[in-house]
């Protein structure tokens, strides 16, 4: 037994991905068992494995852990991703939780019909450029440290990075209005187990394929 | 002396009626500033204190939190709720997990046509006795215990309990199959704090009527149609 974590999910983005980048960002090897038919999640299911029936879960620590949030807070928790004390965590948890809501509608744009689309990739924008990036502009403004919170790496530095990155592949020039984010994208992405992540042959996943919108569809309904 | 915790919504349960439960368990004494006007809204937008420009908002020991998980998480870590190790609270954000994803569906109930409220009505029920329900009627029959995690009263126990009133709400016999939940439901219930908060003239809140979402609407300026899941 390697005790690696295990991750099993889809061979794509979907919810997993925040786990990938944080296990990544945390220097933590890890494996993972791809779904690829609906079968494969009945026999996970069945086998009593998934708490609520659900995807994203991940072996980790003798635990059989479901729920993204339960797996990332327990992540950041053991590898001091988390803030030094509860305020630092609250602080974090406020900043990962906005991102999270951004990240719901980056993450189901691939899934919009053709004709939605460009309605939707507005929608995204506007809010990334109108209510999420300004204010972590402004948080790194306002104290003028390298990292959100607590001068030092946390959970909130890498959800941070992973949307800016998303939001880039869909607009390229999305942080045109936001020179500390840039600078703060630059520096994240320097930082070795972060480079090393964005490498290719790392367990970073590509924007899914057209082709491959079906198959995954198909095991989850 | 600390001020009391200043709790910011509509006079309604929404996204906040999870906090109000957890501070009230927690025995915690709290205020609420009610949104009624659009444009005391729009003022509290313009004084920069809801991050993303939304509600929740909960002021608390010199923070103004938003986002209802965190202001959650804070809560319980404050009070001694969220467990006693990494495992323990890896345990209740899953459970949480599970009444959040449920009484979410729960959220836009209110909104709903009354045709789509009929169909809302079973979708919600059906998840609890066949998704969730079992999932928390399992964990309390393999450790045999009164508490969900560690044998110790946590966020996890006072979620579900408010998870469990909303379905019964829905359907009066939704726990019928499940006799540890309905244990579980007297035990928590009888705790001397949650059931202050239960009795008449507590700040828990009733369900929303068309009031609420009349008043939701207008401050939001949210006029689209909600749908079912």
């Amino acid at each position: 037994m390697s005790g690696k974590p295990v991750l099993h999910y889809a061979n794509t983005r979907g919810r997993m991905e925040s786990v990938r980048w944080l296990l990544a960002a945390a220097g933590v090897e890890f494996e993972e068992k791809f779904l690829e038919k609906k079968e494969d999640l009945q026999k996970l299911k069945s086998d009593g494995s998934l708490l609520f029936q659900q995807v994203p879960m991940v072996e980790i620590d003798g635990m059989k852990l479901v729920q993204t949030r339960a797996i990332l807070n327990y992540i950041a928790g053991k590898y001091n991703l988390y803030g030094k004390d509860l305020k630092e965590r609250a602080l974090i948890d406020m900043y990962v939780e906005g991102m999270a809501d951004l990240y719901d509608i980056i993450m189901n744009h691939d899934f919009k019909p053709a004709n939605e689309k460009e309605k939707d990739l507005a929608n995204i924008m506007d809010k990334a450029t109108n209510r999420y990036l300004p204010v972590f502009e402004k948080v790194l403004k306002d104290h003028g440290h390298d990292f959100l919170v607590g001068n030092k790496l946390s959970k909130a530095d890498v959800s941070l990075l992973e949307n800016i990155l998303w939001l880039e592949e869909l607009k390229p020039d999305a942080l045109a209005k936001f020179p500390l984010l840039q600078s703060f994208k630059a520096r994240m992405s320097n930082m070795p187990n972060i480079k090393k992540f964005l490498q290719p042959g790392s367990a970073k996943k590509p924007l899914i394929q057209e082709k491959d919108i079906p198959n995954v569809m198909a095991i989850f309904h | 002396m600390a001020a009391k915790p200043v709790l910011y919504y509509f006079d309604g349960r929404g996204k906040m009626e999870s906090v109000r439960w957890l501070l009230a368990a927690a025995g915690v004494e709290f205020e609420e500033v009610f949104l009624e006007t659009r444009e005391q809204y729009e003022k509290l937008l313009q004084s920069g204190v809801l991050m993303f420009q939304q509600v929740p908002m909960v002021e608390i020991d010199g923070m103004k939190l938003v986002q209802t998980r965190a202001i959650l998480n804070y809560i319980a870590g404050k009070y001694n709720l969220y467990g006693k190790d990494l495992k323990e609270r890896a345990l209740i954000d899953m459970y949480v997990g599970g009444t959040d994803d449920l009484m979410g569906f729960l959220l836009s109930f209110p909104f709903l046509s009354a045709e789509d409220k009929v169909k809302q009505c079973a979708f919600v029920v059906q998840k609890a006795t066949s998704r969730y329900f079992p999932a928390y009627e399992k964990v309390l029959k393999d450790h045999g215990q009164d508490f969900l995690v560690g044998n110790r009263l946590s966020w996890a126990d006072i979620h579900l309990l408010e998870a469990i009133l909303m379905l019964e709400e829905k359907k009066s016999d939704a726990l019928s199959g499940f006799p540890l939940l309905q244990a579980f439901k007297k035990r928590i219930s009888s705790i001397p704090t949650i059931k202050k908060f239960l009795a008449p003239g507590s700040k828990r809140k009733p369900i929303s009527d068309d009031k609420y979402v009349e008043t939701v609407r207008r401050v939001l300026r949210m006029y689209y149609d909600v749908k079912p899941n």
